[in-house]
């Protein structure tokens, strides 16, 4: 919302400078976004009169013109086509800043002729982007004198946001008021006088709504003024819409706008003899169409609003006029319209319909219930005054719907919700000062809001009105200090999954956030695509689906790095991941991905390329940070299709509960993703992997030191190849600490997997050391026999191999 | 054997003077030599021809068998000094030379250590974990918990239960993403806020509450400053003598012990929130200096969050009596704050996963922010 200085002060009587008034909008809730003083910039110009022009004696197109300011007489080389003996225009001298070019004027020939100043445009001012021609000014107007002071432009603009609740904030007179008891002066507010129709309405209005849309327009009022003259607007009137960004039209017009900014209060202008028997409003069937003001052609649907005549629509009500009744200069019979329509169903009509208008802005924000008849008497006193004229009588259907029932207020609120102690009386005069009436009797006020303020909902309300007069900055803090000691914001699964990021970036994964959603296409790449995880509304093509993995995500993000010669990449992301649209349907993840070498190359040779063992590592480092234990952690040699079938596998809890995945992405992926270098990558379900319990000490076992020695011994054994490592260790450790050993094995280690030579077909040779420690006596090489044996033994029965020679 | 035959012709001689006197020969043939033989080989040769089984001194010593007992022990006396003398200092030459050997060798293995170091891959924390870590701890230490709640959310708990009616313009498509609408009528939203977590939050169990909620929130925009994903943290507290001044004391403490600045100015501007009443925005204060924006006492304000005291219309629905229980409620961007603590310029870099980006921008494993050791890195 705009407004200048001046307009303010027409309806606030105030010393204060525009300094304090900005500051004061700013903290009664009226952000100022912005101020624009063009005094200073204008300050040089001057009110000039062009007494002679003779041609340029080196250019066809430019003259030599006298420029007469008063005091001084000016020669200046002009090529503008409107430059005449006799016109009075603006002038600049020579060293005067132009604001509109950003350039300071010097002394220059131009074609060999050396001017004294120059007659400036509108562009040049600033003003507009109007430069084919020079400024022109009102023939009466006096040379010498400063032209921003004669033409307003010496008012300074300010532009204020005005939050959705404050539709009276919409028009200067509420801005005034929200001043004014803010302490900075006084409201000038006249009632504007209610004119006597010198003749009976010659064409009535009425409402044609049914119960169900009664609301729609509650109340609509009319009246002819007969015998204008419609031409352009006066100046003042011409430059306040000028000032904030209205293009003016004509007489009858510019002041509908004017009232609008004025009061915020739209209304409608139609002319009369346009206008074909009565005026009513209805809502629109579904079909009809509307040729408006912005030379657009709508078509409508039934909860529309729509004036009409006999013909049919002429006007969407609170939103835009039509072009065929609308006012032109040839009308000679006006007829002024003023309504009450539904915010719902205006907003709702404006967006359908892609309209945005100052009437609809207002009117979906809330318009003043008792406004129309006193913005109708405002217009019809103005048009009296531009246009001339003789004045019909008002033409009424409906009424002005009761306002909001009064407030139970309790003044001790402003302390125990506001925090802030205020004397009634002065409660009592903010509240006036807005417009409430206020029974401030005991201990509980009956206030009733004034007709403007549709916001006003209940005591919070209230509160909010005082205090944000009072300001804010006056309420006291008090600090929210803990109650009792201090206990962690984090549940013990939040830690764990908190600590993930770190956990991942000491591992050397670096970590990102991508977006929740991707393509089609990836979505169905990674199991996903279903129905109710599209976006109906996506923000473009190739984000139109929920993600159903983390790592496509992480695979695009890898591609654009390796395309931009980073090879050796290791991105990791802890976030969701979406099953389906349920509560339960989002999963709460930790992913991966690792492309290229393991470290960069180095000369030391120790860079290798990533494997499906560095995928299983950040994965099981993972579990280990959610505390799950690894030794019930078993692997299988499945994974979803978006690995490598050979190199991947599945990380699970017993049979059912899957803790992720890990392996080479297949290369049918890596194509997809454009990428050209080796990838592996992890996924972990971190809501799959059991809470630890929660223990009763804080105090960790005894360690378990024992001086005696530990012995290590080596196997080998070659076996079936499909046993898997998991399987043959899982055999040797399940003989640890147990009668058969009566040792633990403190490492069972696997250092060698092998196929070739001197193994067999369809076998492989596995070998591992074994750590056996005791702890009651020192093993002697019999024990150790005996433990070998039994290993032996074990790992024969359990994969169907031989120790090997 | 040049020893036996002196001692044969001059047996009325003092013998030990004698043997004095061969001693001294042999220390004079030997003892240097010794000293300086050029390595192990020679110095072995010289020890075999001392005192070797036919070495000068074992010949010597030998000739001391013809002697009188008397005689023979002091001969013997003196020749036994000799021996050890000489032993000790083959013994010192070897350990010399070995050294010097050793020396050698371990030069010849020498490499150059001014080679790069073996490599080691160092990840980084993406900003918006960190800062999240800091809010943690800032907000753990006034009492809060945090909550969370899902990215797919329903009408009702993103706009209704919070008083934003069907036809407020942020329930329109140009704001909210919206999914396809559902066989019982209902659309899910992904939610614009984290706010609806505290409608799960008020209805799920009893106040009082004190939490904080961050997460993934999004909306219909993508430009230079806004993206369709952005991270947010609500703030709420209920109970039943929480006042404007209360969140006035949180939102100072928190922004000062995030920013780091200790008076750093805050500025309560009166505004509208449809979940709150009555409502306000927050500016920090702060100055520009060469287009280098500082935190802390300036010109200028900045905004940085919305809040406000839970309207009672909100509370209704969510079950609670707004005559006994209120609080107040506070949503900052966390991306937003990380740009302007850490001087981040470009909102849409946090997304791109740009290895340049996550370098430069990111934060050591070990950088976790506590108030022990400091929030800010």
């Amino acid at each position: 919302m705009k407004f200048t200085l001046g307009w303010l002060k027409e309806h606030l009587e105030t010393d204060s400078s525009l300094d304090e008034i900005v500051d004061t909008l700013t903290m009664v809730g009226l952000e100022v976004e912005g101020v624009v003083d063009r005094a200073k910039d204008l300050l040089p110009f001057v009110i000039g009169r062009v007494t002679k022009v003779t041609p340029h004696p080196n250019a066809d197109r430019l003259r030599l013109c006298i420029v007469d300011t008063g005091l001084e007489q000016f020669e200046v080389v002009c090529g503008a086509p409107n430059v005449r003996s006799g016109i009075k225009g603006v002038f600049a001298p020579i060293g005067t800043y132009i604001p509109g070019e950003k350039f300071t004027l010097e002394e220059r020939a131009i074609r060999g002729v050396t001017g004294q100043g120059m007659l400036c445009s509108e562009r040049e001012l600033g003003l507009s982007e109007n430069h084919d021609s020079i400024i022109e000014l009102d023939p009466e107007a006096k040379i010498g004198e400063s032209f921003a002071k004669v033409s307003g432009f010496d008012d300074p603009i300010i532009e204020i946001a005005v939050t959705p609740n404050r539709g009276d904030c919409l028009g200067v007179l509420g801005i005034a008021r929200d001043l004014a008891a803010g302490g900075l002066g006084r409201l000038i507010s006249p009632e504007p006088v209610s004119l006597i129709g010198e003749f009976a309405s010659p064409i009535n209005v009425e409402l044609r709504f049914d119960e169900s849309s009664g609301d729609a327009c509650p109340l609509f009022v009319g009246r002819m003024i007969r015998g204008v003259v419609n031409r352009a607007s006066p100046p003042w009137l011409q430059q306040r819409l000028l000032s904030v960004g209205l293009r003016p039209i004509s007489a009858l017009v510019d002041i509908t706008n004017l009232i609008t900014f004025d009061r915020a209060r739209p209304l409608h202008v139609f002319d009369a003899d346009k206008l074909k028997g009565n005026v009513y409003v209805r809502l629109a069937r579904a079909g009809e169409t509307i040729d408006a003001l912005d030379e657009r052609t709508y078509k409508l649907d039934d909860q529309m609003n729509v004036i009409c005549d006999e013909t049919g629509p002429i006007a969407l009500g609170g939103v835009i006029g039509g072009v065929v009744t609308s006012c032109t200069n040839e009308t000679l019979n006006v007829f002024v319209e003023a309504a009450l329509f539904d915010p719902v169903r205006t907003a709702r009509t404006g967006r359908k319909l892609n309209i945005e208008s100052e009437a609809r802005y207002r009117f979906e924000r809330g318009v003043d219930r008792a406004g129309a008849v006193p913005g109708m008497e405002l217009a019809t006193k103005l048009i009296l005054e531009c246009c001339g004229g003789e004045v019909g009588e008002v033409t009424t259907a409906g009424k002005a719907p009761v306002g909001a029932s009064t407030i139970n207020f309790r003044p001790a609120r402003i302390k125990t919700l506001g925090g802030l102690q205020v004397a009634s009386e002065d409660s009592v005069e903010i509240l006036g000062n807005l417009g409430f009436s206020c029974k401030s009797e005991g201990e509980v006020w009956t206030v009733t809001p004034p007709s403007w303020r549709n916001d006003i909902d209940g005591e919070a309300d209230l509160v909010e009105e005082v205090l944000r007069i009072k300001g804010y900055d006056s309420i006291p803090a008090v600090s929210v200090s803990r109650i009792g000691p201090s206990k962690p914001a984090l549940n013990q699964r939040q830690r764990e999954v908190r600590q993930i990021p770190r956990l991942l970036a000491a591992r050397g994964l670096d970590e990102c956030v991508t977006w929740s959603f991707l393509s089609v296409d990836e979505a169905e790449m990674f199991g996903g695509g279903r129905d109710d995880l599209k976006l109906d509304n996506p923000i473009s093509e190739d984000l139109s689906d929920m993600r159903p993995s983390l790592l496509p995500n992480l695979l695009t993000a890898s591609a654009r790095n390796v395309a931009r010669g980073v090879g050796d990449i290791g991105f990791c992301e802890v976030g969701p991941q979406y099953r389906n649209d349920t509560l339960g349907g989002q999963l709460s993840m930790a992913a991966g991905v690792r492309t290229g070498y393991f470290v960069p190359r180095d000369w030391i040779a120790s860079s290798r390329p990533v494997d499906v063992f560095d995928a299983k590592a950040d994965a099981l480092a993972v579990l280990a940070g959610l505390k799950a234990s690894r030794k019930q952690i078993t692997a299988t040699k499945d994974a979803p299709d978006w690995y490598h079938p050979g190199r991947s596998g599945t990380l699970r809890l017993g049979p059912k509960n899957v803790l992720g995945y890990f392996g080479e992405l297949h290369p049918r992926v890596l194509s997809a993703f454009d990428l050209t270098v080796s990838a592996v990558g992890f996924e972990v379900f971190l809501d799959s992997v059991p809470l630890s319990k929660a223990k009763a000490s804080r105090a960790r076992p005894a360690s378990n030191r024992t001086d005696l020695p530990s012995v290590e011994r080596d196997f080998a054994f070659v076996v079936p190849d499909g046993v898997t490592a998991e399987v043959l260790l899982g055999a040797v450790q399940s003989l640890s600490g147990k009668d058969s050993t009566k040792v633990v094995f403190t490492k069972t280690a696997l250092f060698d997997i092998y196929v070739g030579d001197g193994v067999p077909e369809g076998m492989k040779s596995m070998a591992f050391g074994v750590t056996m420690q005791p702890f009651d006596t020192t093993l002697t090489e019999d024990d150790i026999q005996r433990i070998s044996q039994a290993i032996v033994s074990k790992v024969t029965k359990a994969t169907g191999g031989a120790l090997r020679n | 054997m040049v020893g036996i035959p002196l001692f044969q012709k001059h047996l009325l001689k003092s013998a030990r003077m004698e043997a004095k006197q061969l001693s001294d020969q042999v220390r004079v043939e030997f003892l240097d030599a010794i000293e300086t033989a050029s390595d192990l080989a020679a110095l072995e040769k010289l020890r075999i021809s001392v005192l070797g089984k036919k070495g000068r001194l074992s010949g010597l010593m030998r000739g001391l068998g013809s002697l009188e007992p008397k005689q023979r022990q002091s001969a013997g006396m003196v020749f036994n000094l000799l021996k050890a003398e000489l032993t000790e200092a083959i013994k010192a030459r070897r350990v010399a030379l070995e050294s010097e050997e050793l020396l050698a060798d371990l030069s010849e293995q020498g490499i150059d250590v001014t080679a790069p170091a073996r490599p080691e891959q160092a990840g980084t924390v993406h900003p918006v974990s960190q800062v999240l870590d800091e809010l943690t701890e800032i907000f753990a230490d006034m009492g809060f918990v945090v909550a969370e709640g899902p990215d797919i959310e329903t009408e009702f708990n993103n706009f209704t239960a919070l008083n934003i009616p069907p036809e407020h313009p942020a329930r329109q498509m140009h704001d909210t993403f919206y999914f396809r609408e559902r066989k019982d009528g209902t659309r899910p939203v992904l939610r614009t806020h984290t706010s609806p977590v505290q409608i799960r939050t008020m209805t799920a169990k009893p106040p009082p509450h004190r939490i904080v909620i961050p997460g993934r929130t999004y909306r219909h925009d993508y430009d230079i400053t806004h993206t369709p994903m952005f991270h947010q943290l609500e703030g709420l507290v209920i109970d039943r003598d929480i006042h404007m001044g209360h969140l006035k004391g949180c939102l100072i403490d928190f922004t000062r012990l995030f920013f780091g600045v200790e008076d750093l100015p805050l500025r309560f501007r009166p505004s509208y929130f449809p979940f709150t009443e009555p409502s306000a925005e927050v500016d920090i204060g702060c100055s520009i200096n060469d287009g280098v924006r500082h935190i802390g006492a300036g010109e200028e304000w900045l905004e940085i969050l919305g809040c406000g005291m839970v309207n009672p219309r909100v509370l209704q629905n969510c079950g609670l009596d707004p005559s006994e229980w209120q609080g107040f409620a506070f949503g900052v961007g966390i991306d937003r704050i990380a740009m302007l603590k850490y001087g981040i310029r470009d909102l849409r870099g946090f997304f791109d996963c740009d290895l340049r980006w996550l370098k430069n921008y990111g934060f050591s494993a070990l950088d976790l922010p506590t108030l022990g050791q400091g929030l800010s890195r």
